[in-house]
């Protein structure tokens, strides 16, 4: 597939903590084309930052490592690149924006200087050109008096502002990647809607492909074309958002769907919630890593790992009861007292 | 900026006042007469109580006061009992020395302390960390006097690198002056050297693992800039807050060094003053140094400011707001 922009295989990260190797993302395949936009779901601590961060090779040094996979972005594979080369790529091809705008920012340059630094690590180009790049940047992600705003601190902005801020950096030397860890979680919910909107137009506009990652379905639901569903460190089911929205099959997804709040929970009723807490992954795990929390396991669950199946096409789900041939019956919803 | 420069200057005379009155009750406590002091034992009591009737010590306490506060609003610090100069042409004769003194073991300080603690925090844990924080530990810990003399022996006896003691002058030659330099340099720059390593390395640990520290490596600049540039300005606060600290403490002469080295700065001054009860001359150089100590923290407030766009000297009071 010549459009195909980033291809990740077999993805493996392992951090090295004093006495043990917590294995903290297992075998993520991603598969991402020009101008799609992937959504990576999942609760905290199912690893979907640290895949992100392991994509720009941003693992703490000496702590985290990935021990298996590939990473083949735009032809070129990321795992084999040099650090020079690597840098190149980051902030240039593939740029990120993180969850916490209020601390994201570096609260001892001004905004100005933090945009034109991006453009300027990247192009040849001088610092005034640099200057009117930054205040061009702030006027496509929608900041008023982009002119007067450029000298301003990131602590004289707000939440939604900084966000982005975040974005203009982002974006300011055209990444064909963009990663959003969580790019609204800390905002209000009016200001999510107008980050949301915001990428989305501007996806349109430069061609980029994003990865989204999110524990919010919605976002999912409205932004992506694609998902993948990640549960302590495995992806448990992927496919198109249309067919995971119509059709989810993995008992996880369902949980996660029946945990979002609806008319339903409004009505007074209690929110559902999947009992337990994921399973620590500094200790090997033989079985399903969702078995404990399952209300569907038998005792396969607990000691052989489901292979991924596609169940139909471009639809994989990883469980032992979700087969071509075999339907788990959806339960009643489990509430938390 | 300037409105509060200003105001900062106008707040410092109650300041220097209360020091003024502090010194002038210590130096009469200070136990000796000074009359007997300067006559020697074999004075007669006749003698000493003429010498105390000319140096106006038999008038009641606070018409000296009054006296010596009235002195000083015209910028007269008095004369010397032992010199028989004006205190201030002794304080400046000596601060030009203690200055020079300062000013190159902070430069030592400040070039080998920041950076060593630069790197040992972005190596944290590794046994260049581990080495730069035990030979801090050393350098905060170490005697002054011992390691003046144990450098004199070593470099000036055994070797016979550098002079043991006294300053040079420039008629001798720059590297004469220079070397003369060398070892009291060294002496006094050890404890602010290994407090800058420290504080910076605390500093740069708690910045570096910033959220802003990842959205700089996610941008693809070189480390040595995330590290230097990103990292670095964020933590100089508490290293700017240190650094006033040590630059009040240098300049109010290093008594230690300068007695170890024969250098004829502020702290021999005062201490010879003290010696000899010449408390014009002690009130004097301590008056004058409480002035450095708050001009310089003045200096340190405004650079705070010019580090941290978020300190608002608005409100009147310095502060950082984080």
């Amino acid at each position: 597939m010549s459009d195909e922009i980033l291809k990740v295989e077999n993805l493996d990260v392992h951090f090295r903590s004093s006495a043990s190797i917590v294995k903290a993302v297992n075998g993520v395949n991603i598969s991402l084309k020009k101008k799609e936009t992937l959504g990576i779901v999942g609760e905290s601590g199912s690893g979907k930052s640290v895949t992100a961060t392991a994509l720009m090779r941003l693992l703490p040094k000496g702590i985290g490592s990935i021990p298996n996979g590939k990473i083949t972005f735009n032809g070129k594979d990321i795992l084999s690149l040099s650090d020079k080369e690597m840098r190149d790529v980051r902030g240039n091809d593939i740029a990120m924006i993180f969850q916490d705008p209020m601390t994201s920012l570096n609260p001892v340059f001004t905004v100005g200087d933090q945009i034109e630094e991006a453009v300027r690590t990247h192009q040849q180009i001088s610092k005034k050109e640099a200057k009117l790049k930054a205040i061009e940047m702030l006027k496509v992600v929608g900041i008023p008096e982009p002119e007067k705003r450029v000298k301003m601190y990131p602590h004289e902005f707000s939440g939604g502002m900084r966000q982005r801020v975040m974005i203009a950096i982002a974006l300011s030397c055209n990444p064909k990647l963009l990663i959003a860890d969580e790019p609204t979680t800390a905002l209000d919910v009016t200001v999510q809607a107008q980050i949301l909107e915001l990428m989305k137009s501007l996806q349109e506009k430069n061609d980029t492909s994003i990865i989204m990652i999110t524990h919010d379905l919605g976002v999912v639901w409205e932004m992506c074309d694609k998902v993948i569903v990640m549960y302590a460190g495995n992806t448990v089911e992927s496919g198109k958002v249309k067919t995971i929205y119509d059709n989810p099959l993995h008992p996880y997804t369902w949980g996660l769907l029946e945990s979002q709040i609806t008319k339903n929970t409004l009505n007074g009723n209690k929110l559902p919630a999947i009992p337990g807490s994921p399973p620590d992954l500094r200790n090997p795990i033989l079985g399903c890593n969702f078995a404990d929390r399952c209300p569907y396991a038998k005792e396969i669950c607990k000691t052989t790992k489901p292979e991924p199946i596609e169940v139909e096409e471009g639809h994989i789900v990883s469980c032992h009861f979700q087969t071509k041939s075999n339907r788990l019956e959806r339960k009643e919803l489990v509430y938390i007292e | 900026m300037g409105k509060y420069i200003l105001k900062r200057l106008v707040d410092l005379l109650p300041t220097i006042f209360v020091v003024a009155i502090i010194v002038f009750v210590i130096t009469r406590l200070i136990p000796g007469d000074p009359a007997a002091v300067m006559l020697g034992p074999q004075a007669s009591v006749e003698d000493i109580q003429e010498l105390r009737d000319d140096l106006g010590l038999n008038e009641p306490l606070h018409t000296q006061f009054f006296q010596y506060i009235g002195d000083l609003v015209q910028g007269d610090f008095g004369v010397s009992l032992t010199y028989n100069q004006p205190v201030i042409s002794l304080i400046m004769d000596r601060f030009p020395n203690t200055l020079i003194l300062a000013i190159s073991a902070l430069v030592i300080a400040l070039l080998i302390g920041i950076p060593a603690g630069i790197i040992s925090a972005s190596k944290q844990n590794s046994v260049m960390d581990y080495t730069v924080m035990v030979i801090s530990l050393i350098g905060v810990s170490i005697p002054i006097f011992w390691l003046g003399v144990m450098l004199v022996l070593y470099f000036s006896v055994n070797l016979g690198w550098f002079p043991a003691t006294g300053m040079g002058t420039m008629d001798e030659g720059f590297i004469t002056y220079i070397k003369h330099l060398v070892l009291p340099s060294i002496t006094l720059a050890t404890i602010p050297m290994a407090t800058f390593a420290r504080i910076t390395r605390s500093s740069m640990l708690e910045v570096i693992s910033q959220d802003y520290i990842k959205t700089a490596r996610a941008k693809g600049i070189k480390e040595f800039f995330v590290i230097g540039k990103h990292a670095f300005k964020n933590a100089l606060t508490p290293i700017l807050t240190v650094l006033g600290m040590q630059v009040s403490a240098l300049l109010g002469g290093a008594v230690l060094t300068e007695t170890i080295f024969s250098w004829p700065g502020m702290g021999r001054l005062i201490v010879d003053a003290i010696d000899k009860r010449d408390f014009v001359v002690v009130q004097g150089t301590v008056l004058f140094i409480a002035i450095i100590f708050v001009l310089v923290n003045l200096l340190i407030d405004v650079l705070y400011k010019i580090v941290n766009p978020r300190v608002n000297y608005s409100s009147g009071k310095g502060g950082t707001g984080k």
